[in-house]
């Protein structure tokens, strides 16, 4: 049963900071290098030693031909060097994996498309790019053509193409790869949603029915969740938790508890003005909510500081998915308001899709912004009640459908 | 399921300092991107422009008759009996597709981040693609080469069937050169302006205008230029062997050419790892 096809051990990649100091033209290093030297003859101070920084530090896995491994962890924590190690566009400094089999990785969409060629150009292109042979091309072309649903732009050339097309097309040369391993880094992130479902379904036919193994990494954890069966969860360039989906899952949002929701400290201009002094995203009944069941009600609540009183006083909330759309948005009716500690909240009454979301909230007077802020995330997540019609996260904003409260404190 | 190329059993091992296990194995697994990504920048090349191939034409052709002009007419130089427009572009020829594989090679990986920065392939695809869409141009000019010297009544001669020789030698001067010029663009942006620099100063110490036989006290001074070889052994290629060859300068800018391309390629595989993290 155990049949290892990627083998990781003691990995580690290591980059040097140069702080301040950047050296992009040779006369910065010249120069930087004389002083150095002058320096150092002078007081005999040894070369002051470069920052080092451990994007990835003892990392050790093994994946097994045909798992989906969903690798998440917080930004800055080590996944995409780790996929970039992988995929051998840079060397670790300590370790060895081991990888069995042809490996595809897809860090980008649409990788060396160049506009100025046409799709069918392209698809040749990107394909060898990705390492599809000439023949392997020629055999999957239509399929690929009819999977990015651009039959009629073909002798286009890419630069006249519509965002949404040229994603399509861009996938679908990916998704026509034929690897033992692929690779994929947040691509998902782009696209329309009926896609995206699209190369989802690709890409779990292809490890269910072909025996692929695909290593997964998305801040969607819906997606996450929906797609693979394991995951490895990352903090600070170490492996934190690795096993079934659920349980890392589980682990994430406990780890994501401890900070979020985060608000930030103000500026002192804003000392003056207005600002966020605490958040909670919570159920009705006041518990902290990371992760809520499609349909559950829960509630954002908002403190406010105000140094002095505003006129036509708003405060807003903000949705949006960890594909940039944004989803769902609500403000209170203006007010007149005075200084001093208040409490807004915003209740949901509509029930979302299944997805993460970012809450976003702002703070404006007389149609001039004074504070946003990116407060927290929310994971919601599971299947839709019966008789039940979730909104889709892309089918557009949602205006103004929570129930809202503003009251002194 | 896999492709001929890769067989299933390929196991890949990454260790710190391993990328040079497999590297000329992967560069000929790589042979069709390197392919696709000359046929690419051709494309490209002549897409937009309304004129296409016939700037590959228009230019030589008015150099030719720059130099003709002012080295032929206006300074007289000797051209041993052959026409003078005739002497310039076999002179040209050589120099045109040194400078123009100079100048894409060395700006080649810069160019190219975005791909360097996203997929795995070995490196040195990059310059040797940029190099060969030189060659594309090369082969339209000799086409007019050849065109003009039948219509002056040359007709080519068995020295012909050495040119493929100096051919490579330019090549791989341009190459050399092109390896450790690119190589260090990308850590340092300066070399950007240092290629148009070179070929600048190029055109005028290399014998492109005028034959170098006529001039043997000048002759070794020049022969330190190691394009001076090249473009005299084209002459004696293409001109049928009437300007005769100076086998030192020959000798010179061989062993030069290939103290080059040996050096660059080592410096290209030693700085190449780095690539992905400072492009």
């Amino acid at each position: 049963m155990a049949d290892p096809i990627i083998q990781v051990e003691n990995l580690g990649k290591r980059y040097q900071l140069t702080h301040e100091i950047r050296h992009d033209t040779l006369r910065d290093t010249l120069s930087h290098g004389m002083r150095g030297l002058i320096r150092r003859w002078r007081n005999r101070e040894p070369r002051s030693a470069l920052e080092e920084f451990w994007a990835l530090r003892e990392v050790s896995f093994e994946i097994n031909r045909g798992e989906v491994v969903g690798i998440i962890g917080r930004n800055g924590s080590g996944k995409s060097t780790l996929l970039k190690v992988l995929s051998r566009i840079t060397e670790p400094t300590t370790g060895r994996v081991t990888l069995k089999g042809r490996v595809a990785s897809l860090l980008e969409v649409g990788t060396g498309f160049h506009p100025e060629l046409s799709g069918r150009e392209n698809i040749y292109l990107n394909g060898a790019i990705l390492g599809m042979s000439r023949m392997e091309i020629r055999r999957k072309f239509d399929e690929i053509v009819t999977f990015a649903e651009v039959e009629r732009f073909l002798d286009t050339p890419v630069k006249r193409y519509s965002s949404g097309m040229y994603v399509r097309l861009a996938f679908a040369v990916a998704a026509h790869l034929d690897p033992e391993i692929l690779i994929v880094d947040e691509v998902l992130a782009v696209g329309d949603i009926a896609f995206q479902k699209k190369c989802l379904g690709k890409m779990e036919s292809a490890s269910r029915k072909e025996g692929r193994t695909v290593l997964f990494v998305s801040h969607n954890l819906h997606a996450v969740r929906q797609l693979c069966r394991s995951a490895l969860l990352l903090a600070d360039g170490r492996v934190l938790e690795a096993g079934p989906c659920g349980h890392v899952l589980e682990r994430y949002v406990q780890a994501t508890d401890a900070s979020a929701p985060h608000v930030p400290r103000p500026s002192p201009e804003l000392r003056d003005q207005a600002y966020i002094t605490a958040l909670a995203i919570e159920t009705l009944a006041g518990h902290p909510l990371h992760s809520a069941a499609v349909g559950q009600p829960w509630r954002v609540r908002v403190r406010l500081r105000l140094a002095r009183p505003y006129r036509n006083f708003v405060v807003g909330i903000g949705l949006v998915t960890t594909d940039g759309v944004a989803a769902q948005t609500a403000w209170m009716p203006p007010v007149d308001i005075a200084a001093g500690d208040h409490e807004a909240s915003f209740e949901q009454t509509v029930a979302l899709q299944a997805s993460t979301y970012t809450v976003i909230v702002g703070l404006s007077s007389d149609d001039q912004s004074i504070q946003q802020i990116e407060a927290g995330r929310l994971d919601i997540s599971g299947d839709q009640p019966h008789g039940y019609y979730p909104l889709t996260s892309g089918a557009g904003v949602v205006l103004n459908s929570m129930t809202t409260s503003l009251r002194p404190v | 399921m896999a492709s001929p190329a890769y067989p299933d059993s390929a196991v890949t091992v990454l260790e710190p300092g391993r990328s040079a296990a497999h590297y000329w194995r992967d560069l000929w697994r790589h042979r069709e991107l390197l392919g696709f990504l000359a046929w690419r920048d051709i494309k490209v090349r002549y897409k937009q422009a309304v004129l296409g191939v016939a700037w590959a034409v228009i230019q030589p052709i008015i150099t030719t008759v720059i130099f003709t002009v002012i080295f032929g007419h206006l300074a007289r130089m000797p051209d041993g009996g052959i026409p003078y427009p005739l002497l310039v572009l076999a002179g040209l020829l050589p120099w045109q597709l040194f400078s123009t594989a100079l100048a894409n090679s060395s700006g080649s990986l810069v160019g190219n981040s975005n791909l360097i920065s996203k997929i795995y392939f070995p490196r040195l695809i990059v310059p040797l693609a940029a190099i060969s869409v030189s060659l594309m141009d090369f082969l339209i000019v000799l086409a007019l080469f050849l065109g003009m010297s039948l219509w002056f009544g040359h007709v080519p001669t068995w020295h012909w069937l050495v040119m493929p020789g100096f051919l490579l030698l330019a090549l791989a001067l341009a190459l050399g050169a092109g390896l450790w010029l690119t190589a260090l663009t990308v850590k340092y942006r300066d070399f950007r302006f240092i290629v148009p620099f070179l070929i600048q100063i190029g055109v005028f110490i290399s014998p492109i205008g005028f034959r170098t036989d006529y001039y043997p006290n000048w002759r070794p001074l020049m022969a330190l230029n190691p394009m001076t070889g090249v473009i005299d052994g084209f002459r004696w290629c293409l001109l049928g062997g009437t300007q005769n060859l100076q086998p030192s300068s020959v000798i010179l800018s061989a062993s030069l050419s290939l103290t080059l391309v040996l050096s660059g390629l080592w410096f290209f595989r030693r700085t190449e790892r780095s690539f992905a993290d400072i492009i």
